[in-house]
């Protein structure tokens, strides 16, 4: 056990280093704030700014997460409180199904669907122009990649609520719905975060089904219906081909170094969270 | 334990009809292919301890949940008959099923902290039915914690999660939980199962006083007890009620051969 974990901590420490020295030529020439913070991405001229693409990453994670939280966890509440066991039997497939789905069908599902809904639907209310391929247009696929996983994961975490605590809060005189939201979730809440952590990871690395509908242009996205380039697009898109650049492949390895910390830098956040969080509600 | 009887903090749901009465009849009841509850038929008069005993697996715990209907979520369960509150059936209404129970407030066998602060726990019934005001929710909080003999051991820590309490302190602690909604009726399922002679007798004393103000059913396994504290006891066994009436009466007069066993101890 103990080789394992050491085993998986030193190939993290490999992909950190391996990264690191892929990525020093282009650290040699440019500070790693400026090609954090810039947004100037020129590789001809040899300017590489990843902060749009770092921006386009964030918004799109954020936005898969603010799309699938709410409807992960209704669903979840539904099938663990309310729903006919049969609702439950016919559903569990289904969302196994879902979850086992490779991503370019998501992304496809996307181009054909989602695209031109935005574009011709609902883009139209709020801007004068949008392709369709958005911000937006990779949030809900992503949101629709990770819910599947969220659903099975809170309905897990759900069902080891004690129905002791359910009856407690129900012979109080709350509501079902009161009951679920505040005793369930709260005594869900470490879960529900542990859960979150994983789909935020999965939805940030997801790279096949964003690269297909985000529209892949080097700008900060300032609306939903801007396009959006996130790093592993980036990356998906270019290795292998413009390695003849100078220092082109040495910057994207470099955005994957910054995938990498980042991840880091969030599973490390949330963990201290978490820890919070279950300090001060269950022990 | 400091438990006047004219001081209310917050009362906001008026306790109405004085003299309310719960009836059971003719109550049965299965879970699936079980008959759990057999024709029970039983009056719980107002402002009295009735104490339920019969031994383990007898019933007593179904009964009370049928009273406030937590039963209700029990897969495949299946009742019959009518329980009176006030003259109004309770069994089989849809909605009223909160209103019930805030009148009829159940304190389960096994103590069992909601997922929040001490204070919270105390707190979360009257915020649920609607009670925002910090400070009318502090008097709330102190005033109960006091009359179940735990506000001085709790309260430098009221903000700390109610898990870390000890079971006694737990089950001390859901009392209060149950007593700060304020119902009619309060069904204490063992609620000193878990406590030390001298908390016991702190509880036992505080359903006395508590009994102007509520009715009290409480289950127990302590004949002591029962006898110490009981206006009116119910004899339980599989599932039927033996015999029922005043204490004095069941403790030095029992009619049936079952309960003369029962209290003799000849069940253990
Ligand atoms: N959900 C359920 N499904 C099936 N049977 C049940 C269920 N709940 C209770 N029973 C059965 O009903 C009978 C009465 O149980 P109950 O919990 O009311 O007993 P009790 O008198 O409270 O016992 P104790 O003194 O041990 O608490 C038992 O035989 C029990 O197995
Ligand atoms: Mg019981």
């Amino acid at each position: 056990m103990l080789s394992l974990t050491v085993l998986s901590l030193l190939i993290l420490v490999f992909m950190a280093v391996g990264l690191y020295s892929k990525s020093a030529d282009i650290l040699k020439e440019n500070s790693v704030w400026t090609l954090l913070t810039s947004s100037a991405w020129s590789p001809f001229n040899g300017q590489f700014g990843f902060w749009s693409f770092i921006v386009s990453s964030i918004y799109v994670t954020l936005l898969s997460l603010i799309i699938a939280l709410p409807i992960s966890l209704l669903t979840a509440l539904f099938l663990t409180e309310k729903a006919k066991p049969w609702i439950k039997k016919a559903v569990f497939p289904v969302l196994d199904i879902l979850a086992g789905i490779p991503s370019v069908v998501y992304g496809l599902w996307g181009i054909l669907i989602i695209v031109p809904w935005i574009a011709n639907s609902l883009g139209p209310h709020f801007v004068d122009y949008t392709s369709g391929y958005t911000l937006l247009a990779g949030g809900i696929v992503l949101s629709v990649m990770i819910i599947p996983l969220l659903v099975s994961l809170f309905v897990e975490i759900f069902s080891t609520v004690p129905s002791e605590i359910k009856d407690a809060s129900a012979s109080l005189g709350a509501t079902p719905w009161q009951t679920s939201r505040k005793v369930v979730v709260r005594k869900a809440l470490p879960g529900i975060i542990a859960s979150t952590v994983l789909a935020v990871s999965k939805a940030f690395g997801e790279t096949l089904a964003v690269l297909m509908v985000c529209g892949n242009m080097v700008e900060i996205p300032r609306s939903l219906f801007d396009s959006a380039y996130p790093l592993p697009a980036l990356i998906a898109n270019n290795y292998g081909e413009m390695l003849s650049l100078p220092k082109y492949e040495s910057a994207l390895m470099f955005a994957a170094l910054v995938m990498f910390v980042i991840i880091l830098i969030f599973n490390t956040v949330a963990r201290i969270v978490l820890h919070k969080v279950e300090e001060k509600f269950t022990l | 334990m400091s438990l006047k009887k004219s001081f209310r903090p917050g009362y906001k749901f008026v306790r109405q009809s004085e003299g309310a009465e719960l009836e059971v009849r003719n109550l049965n009841v299965h879970i699936k292919n079980n008959h759990i509850l057999k024709n029970v038929n039983l009056v719980l008069p107002d402002k009295k301890i009735t104490c339920i005993i019969g031994p383990s697996g007898c019933g007593k715990t179904t009964l009370l949940k049928t009273m406030n209907r937590l039963i209700d979520s029990v897969e495949g369960v299946r009742i019959d008959g009518g329980i009176l509150l006030n003259n109004e059936n309770i069994v089989g209404s849809g909605e009223k099923i909160i209103n019930l129970r805030r009148k009829i407030g159940l304190v389960s066998q096994k103590p069992c902290p909601l997922p929040m602060s001490i204070f919270d726990n105390v707190a979360y019934g009257c915020r649920i039915h609607g009670i925002r005001n910090r400070r009318k929710l502090r008097m709330i909080v102190q005033y109960y914690l006091e009359a179940v003999g735990l506000w001085d051991e709790v309260s430098n820590r009221l903000n700390t999660p109610a898990a870390r309490l000890s079971v006694g302190q737990q089950q001390r602690l859901c009392l209060a939980r149950s007593l700060a909604v304020e119902p009619q009726f309060i069904l204490a399922d063992e609620a000193t199962s878990a406590l030390d002679p001298i908390s016991s007798r702190n509880v036992e004393e505080l359903f006395v006083k508590l009994k102007q103000d509520y009715s009290i059913i409480m289950v127990t396994h302590t004949l002591h007890q029962a006898k110490r504290i009981a206006d009116h006891v119910v004899f339980m066994y599989l599932g039927e009620i033996i015999e029922a009436g005043p204490a004095n009466e069941i403790f030095t007069n029992p009619q049936h051969q079952l309960t003369k066993e029962y209290l003799s101890g000849a069940f253990n």
